[in-house]
């Protein structure tokens, strides 16, 4: 720092230390940084290496990823041939639209309602009450749906006291009710908490807007329509570009959970299948090859969104 | 704050028209249908483990206990295994909190100063980190060649670190002010002693909600037991064990529904375990969070703000 202020310095000024001397001016510092870097490189690019093994025939017996015989494509040309490819991605796919087109707009929703609501303390409690949901595991919350869907359960109750059913249905046992009961169930689950980010949203609203508005005649629905809502069109945006990037992701706690052998064909996106074909099956190699096939298409999707992004906002993602 | 308190001061002595009443009433409803379906699953859980385990298994119990018994809550607390999962996930979630927390602000605030050489680097390094992965196989793989499979470790160490964390870290510590610091520095202190004197006491709010989120999720994960504890079920936290339940469980509704009777004393014994361990895993969590909004709230816009 010192040195800085004389003389320009150039790279051949005798007095310039070398590069490890500066290092070890700042080793303090560097001792802090080096154990997150060194966890990285384990937990982070040590397994980018293991993709190799998408191109071997790899089993769980091995002790090295240097063990397993070369066999190129055939992993990705067993795939794509495999009824799998498209029992799983019409599943991971169809319950990710599912998400984003219904999934997506209700915390809006839900903060749009909430902002109107003008008694404080009750706002506040409906608020916090609204994300308990969050909080609690998926475990818990899947026994709740278990219990609730099963023929004997609270859903059967309901349906057949008001009508809507005549013999009771189980629920999780009819593959066409998966995505619906994915969709509600993530809705639920998140719903106050997806809100967080719209209220700050509305709160940091100029109030004098709205005032203005009120003094032309505007009545709530004006308001909320033409002025909250287009204010938190940025955040809207950058959220729905990022939900969409995650289009392959599933939500795997809670499809492990909600999947049993009668709701099979419905419930086996991608990341399950990896999950299956590995542990179960003992196809690491044919697992990480599937692997591989979803992590290329969602690391493209992530970066172009972090480029969409960055051109609206003027900054990085990241 | 005040500032909207007021304006809806003077929003309400303006009179509101029918359709706005109609709207309010509407909302008003809408607003407490959620917080219903928010609260009424757990308080179905509830009533329904502090009733008599054969009688629960009859159904129809929704607002009250019908037979009022502590029974299940015994029984819970008698069975070993439960035991021994509750202590592993109390551990974990203890050892697994306090290190990520220290451990990620201490590399934050090292890569939070602008002078730190290859500073670059090790964030374009992080950054790669959060757009590619090896992917679920790979990543078992180094965990088993490091010898963490059935290892109690292995919900620690790989939980260390969080760069997503990290950014959040650094925002932080980018809005302290450096004069605290540079005083500190005339006075003789290093780097190491100025986060933990000056930096460490300072970052309170921060500190709190990444330890929320990851309390959080130590708490809930059950992923890590099922793919982990290949062998070792001794190790295994709560929420696994109640996984294991619940799979099983669900397994022999699926088996009834297909006509099998399969109803019969085990099955009531387990469901007795599952409700009573449900109630006992998520107390806790719903005790905490509600007095520590403000921080998750602020930890959520930090994030936010990133993106």
């Amino acid at each position: 720092m010192i040195q800085a202020v004389g003389k320009p310095t150039t790279a051949l000024t005798p007095h310039r230390p070398s590069f490890f001397a500066r290092i070890w001016r700042q080793r303090a510092l560097q001792l802090m940084v080096i154990p997150g870097f060194l966890w990285m490189i384990v937990f982070n690019y040590l397994p980018m290496g293991g993709i190799v093994m998408a191109f071997k025939s790899f089993r769980l017996a091995y002790h090295s990823i240097f063990q397993g015989k070369w066999i190129g494509l055939s992993n990705f040309r067993e795939f794509f041939a495999d009824n799998y490819f498209v029992i799983t991605m019409t599943n991971t796919l169809g319950i990710s639209v599912l998400r984003l087109c219904i999934g997506f707009p209700l915390p809006i929703i839900f903060a749009l309602l909430l902002n109107e609501v003008r008694h404080m303390r009750f706002k506040k409690i409906v608020q916090t009450v609204s994300y308990l949901p969050h909080f609690l595991s998926w475990v818990v919350l899947g026994g709740i749906m278990i219990t609730w869907l099963s023929k004997s359960g609270v859903i059967n109750d309901l349906f057949l006291a008001l009508g809507i059913l005549r013999q009771p249905v189980s629920f999780l046992g009819k593959p066409s009710y998966f995505w619906g009961l994915a969709l509600i169930s993530d809705a639920w689950k998140e719903l106050g908490w997806s809100a967080i980010i719209y209220l700050a949203a509305i709160a940091s609203i100029d109030q004098e807007m709205y005032e203005a508005a009120t003094v032309d005649g505007a009545n709530r629905l004006h308001k909320m329509l033409h002025i909250t809502l287009p204010s938190i069109r940025g955040t809207i945006a950058i959220l729905f570009i990022l939900a969409v990037s995650g289009v392959l992701n599933s939500n795997f706690d809670q499809v492990l959970i909600l999947k049993n052998a009668l709701n099979a064909e419905r419930a086996t996106v991608l990341d399950i299948y990896v999950y299956e074909m590995a542990m179960r099956g003992g196809r690491f190699g044919y697992a990480t090859a599937i692997g591989l096939f979803k992590s290329v298409i969602g690391s493209s999707l992530l970066i172009s969104a972090s480029f969409v992004v960055k051109r609206l906002q003027g900054r990085a993602l990241f | 704050m005040t500032h909207t308190v007021k304006a809806s001061h003077v929003r309400q002595h303006i009179r509101e028209s029918v359709g706005e009443r109609i709207f309010a009433t509407v909302n008003y409803a809408i607003m407490l249908f959620v917080a219903f379906i928010s609260l009424y699953p757990i308080w179905y859980v509830l009533v329904n483990s502090l009733n008599d385990a054969n009688d629960a298994m009859l159904g129809g119990i929704y607002w009250l206990p019908r037979v009022f018994s502590l029974e299940n809550y015994k029984a819970v607390f008698r069975d070993a295994t439960v035991f021994r999962a509750f202590s592993v996930t109390i551990v974990r979630t203890i050892l697994g909190t306090v290190g990520s927390v220290l451990f990620t602000a201490m590399v934050s605030y090292g890569l939070s100063k602008p002078h730190l050489m290859l500073r670059r680097f090790y964030l374009a390094i992080g950054t790669i980190s959060m757009f590619f992965g090896g992917g679920l196989i790979p990543y078992f793989l180094v965990l088993r060649s490091l010898g963490l499979l059935n290892n109690f470790w292995v919900y620690i160490i790989p939980a260390l670190f969080s760069f997503y964390n990290l950014l959040i870290f650094m925002s932080f510590f980018r809005e302290l002010p450096p004069a605290l610091e540079e005083s500190a520095r005339i006075d003789g202190a290093g780097d190491i002693r100025i986060f933990i004197r000056i930096i460490f006491p300072l970052s309170t709010p921060v500190l709190a909600t990444i330890a929320l989120f990851n309390g959080v999720y130590h708490w809930n994960d059950y992923f890590s037991g099922v793919m982990y504890m290949t062998s070792r079920t001794d190790l295994e936290p709560i929420q696994t064990f109640l996984y294991r339940i619940i799979a099983q469980t669900s397994a022999q509704d699926i088996r009834s529904a297909a006509g099998a009777d399969v109803v019969g004393k085990s099955l009531t014994t387990s469901t007795a375990v599952k409700l009573a361990t449900m109630i006992i895993t998520t107390l806790p969590i719903v005790c905490v969070y509600p007095f520590l909004q403000k921080y998750f709230i602020k930890g959520m816009l930090i994030g936010a703000v990133k993106e």
